[in-house]
């Protein structure tokens, strides 16, 4: 062959299928990448793998029968899915909440924020290659705070904590002394992670620059979260809609610039800073009091609609319930964070490496039990 | 024997002369391969534990010492699986030839002083030309599986190896300039004082870019299972996916042994007898490999060459010419001199080095 031929040799994209069982789909999400030999061209999301029709099972339940079911959705973080669904029921009825029954959900709300961010981190740091360390200490980590939903709920993944109008239980005392000694021994686990991290050359070379997502695109395709602060979209629904008693807290909310995947690793970790702030001061202010106010067991909201909203760890999730007057939903609807999250992914992953993909949809942190419900 | 054979490092006082020595050190080398990768194993499996706050496996015989044995039962009894879509023949013959080679690399290293199946002259020539046969089988692996996955990996592999290859060789020239000798043998002897600490820069650019050769932690993109699954052995399955397994841990086991010989001073040392030194220094250097592993994230693909083409291949060029001068011109310089200065140029260089370039680029326009 000579070096013209050579320099004329045809090369032809092709189609490589990521998933479903991939080991770093994060769950079920398959994507169909064109690829350019190792560039990214274009990828095609097929979803559904994990569908439950948790939506329509709404309709085939109580009102409280519904909420074991929400811990399906994001099963990374059950919590903040618990409190969504009973914040839209609780608006549609117009029930009262006790105040101690407030601070105990914003004392679980933070936690899960704190596993969900272990999560996101440990797990980031693995499709970014680093065999299995960093995600093993996170989840030592995360542990501590799993064996703590124990003590409350006696479960440590699908919680069904959150009721309609307060919490399933009071904790119990063994509760605050092991939440203190977390609030003691987790800041300085954070230092130690982030000081081993972010100075790190090839975890720098990996994520700075890499998979922007520029800030009016994050607006114009609704993502929330981390990712959307991480591209300087300056909006946490526990400022900007505050929800519970998240107004007596202070806290910060930490935005980045670029948009990138270092950007959103780092915001994640300023985050668990600030979850920990909102939590030292929780323990300080939580009341006495009943934890759950009193409601009937089979709820009949008045004919009506409403929508409610959170900052979930993931970003914001939503809860929109039609009602008519009887013990079951007439429809539900869930704002899933992850799958409005996830449709900024082919924009920010063409013209990148194959290598950059799974890193970009790493950074992006999303569970499948949401994205496909 | 014949006189022109370049194998003459048969012991003089050796009873049975020159097949019987062949023999010997045939069955030998390969009970040392295998029990020394079943050792491997043991300590990235443990050792890794350790690192990532787990226990590791410890079922099996004290300490899980038994574990790479039950990995292994495990492994032979597992159906061989052959895509339908796969070339047949290159996909059988593709773990044996990225085995053959790693099994002869051992051929020409001594485990102490003229213990070795073959004194070649040019020892260490012949290491680095049979070392790249290995990458043959690797890609005919990728090829033959028909699986995109896997054709990705072997293609990483062979774009790493070629690459890597520059460096490794010039950072061995600069020990053969020292040494004044290619003979595995020899460079053993010449080392009064480890070569580590004489040609350390050649040490830091011999161990990368052998731990990038050899495809370990991070430069490991050839399987790298977060991206390509298992890349290049996807379709692997049973005894081939074992061989390919040995393969790895013999690889691994032999760029150690090899930067024993060149740098660590092989099998001399003190008190102990010198093949257990050898033994211990190769599970020294393979610690530190494990050690890189649970560390550091991987490099992508474009990032690794550049490594090499950008950091360590003008580097090596550096430093040869650096001990090409000093061997010319100070020959009889004082050792500990030259070691602090060595030492003193490698730190500058690797940071005046570091700030002049950035690793890869960046986005393409699709």
């Amino acid at each position: 062959m000579t070096t013209t031929e050579l320099m004329t040799l045809k090369t032809e994209p092709f189609v490589l299928n990521f998933g479903p069982l991939h080991p770093s789909t994060h769950g079920v999400y398959r994507m169909r990448a064109t690829l350019d030999g190792e560039v990214v061209l274009d990828i095609e999301p097929v979803f559904g793998y994990l569908h439950r029709g948790i939506e329509k099972l709404a309709e085939e339940r109580t009102y409280t029968g519904f909420i074991p079911l929400t811990d399906r959705l994001d099963y990374i973080c059950p919590m903040s899915n618990n409190l969504a669904y009973c914040l839209a029921v609780e608006k549609l009825a117009g029930i009262r909440v006790p105040e101690r029954a407030e601070y105990l959900r914003v004392i679980m709300a933070e936690l899960q924020r704190l596993v969900n961010h272990f999560i996101a981190v440990g797990t980031f740091l693995n499709d970014c290659g680093a065999f299995m360390t960093p995600v093993v200490y996170m989840l030592r980590e995360r542990e501590k705070i799993l064996d703590m939903f124990d003590m409350v709920c006696g479960q440590r993944l699908t919680y069904n904590y959150m009721r309609i109008g307060g919490v399933g239980q009071d904790i119990p005392e063994e509760f605050l002394p092991a939440l203190r000694k977390f609030l003691g021994t987790t800041p300085r686990f954070i230092e130690e992670m982030e000081w081993l991290l972010k100075q790190n050359e090839i975890l720098l070379a990996r994520t700075k620059g890499v998979g922007i997502l520029p800030r009016d695109t994050a607006i114009n395709c609704g993502i929330s979260g981390p990712v959307a602060r991480a591209s300087g979209v300056n909006r946490d629904l526990r400022k900007a809609d505050p929800y519970s008693i998240y107004d007596r807290f202070e806290f910060d909310i930490p935005t980045g610039e670029a948009g990138d995947c270092y950007e959103r690793y780092r915001v994640r970790i300023e985050e668990m800073r600030q979850s920990l702030r909102i939590l030292e001061q929780v323990t300080k202010q939580i009341p006495g009091g009943p934890v759950r106010a009193e409601v009937p067991h089979l709820i009949r909201p008045p004919r009506g609609e409403a929508y409610a909203h959170l900052e979930a760890p993931k970003g914001e999730l939503g809860f929109y319930i039609v009602s008519d007057n009887s013990i079951a939903p007439y429809r539900c609807h869930v704002r899933p964070t992850s799958l409005i999250n996830l449709t900024a992914l082919r924009e920010m992953v063409r013209g990148w490496k194959v290598a950059d993909l799974i890193v970009i949809f790493g950074s992006i942190d999303i569970t499948m039990g949401e994205v496909d419900r | 024997m014949m006189p022109n054979l370049p194998m003459q490092a048969v012991p003089p006082d050796w009873p049975g002369g020159y097949w019987w020595h062949w023999l010997f050190f045939s069955i030998l080398l390969i009970a040392f391969v295998v029990i020394m990768v079943m050792g491997a194993i043991w300590i990235e499996r443990r050792g890794m534990g350790r690192m990532q706050s787990r226990l590791g496996p410890n079922r099996t015989g004290p300490f899980g010492l038994l574990q790479p044995v039950a990995d292994a039962i495990k492994v032979l009894l597992k159906e061989n699986i052959v895509p339908d879509s796969a070339d047949k023949l290159v996909h059988w013959l593709a773990p044996v030839i990225a085995f053959a080679p790693v099994m002869m690399i051992f051929a020409v290293v001594p485990f102490q002083n003229g213990a070795l199946l073959a004194d070649l002259n040019i020892g260490i020539l012949y290491v680095v030309a049979v070392s790249s046969v290995a990458t043959l089988g690797v890609f005919m692996a990728g090829w033959g599986s028909s699986n995109k996955y896997s054709l990705l990996g072997a293609m990483r592999n062979v774009a790493a190896v070629v690459s890597y290859e520059m460096p490794l060789v010039l950072a061995i020239v600069g020990v053969v300039l020292v040494a004044g000798s290619l003979s595995m043998n020899d460079i053993v002897l010449a080392q009064d004082i480890p070569f580590i600490l004489l040609q350390p820069l050649g040490f830091l650019l011999f161990f990368t870019a052998g731990c990038a050769e050899i495809n370990r932690s991070p430069f490991d993109l050839m399987e790298a299972d977060s991206e390509l699954v298992a890349g290049f052995h996807t379709e692997y399955s049973g005894m081939k996916f074992a061989m390919f397994y040995l393969v790895e841990y013999a690889e691994a086991i032999a760029i150690s042994a090899i930067i024993t010989t060149l740098f660590l001073g092989g099998w001399r040392g003190p008190v102990l007898p010198p093949w257990l030194w050898f033994i211990v220094k190769i599970f020294i250097v393979f610690f530190f490999m494990v050690w890189t592993r649970t560390t550091l994230p991987r490099v992508r693909i474009d990032q690794l060459m550049a490594l090499a083409w950008k950091f360590l291949f003008p580097l090596a060029l550096i430093n040869l010419f650096i001990t090409a001068i000093q061997v010319l011109v100070w020959p009889d310089a004082l050792p500990w001199g030259l070691i602090i200065v060595n030492i003193a140029i490698m730190v500058i260089l690797v940071v005046v080095w570091s700030k002049f370039f950035k690793l890869g680029w960046g986005r393409l326009e699709v």
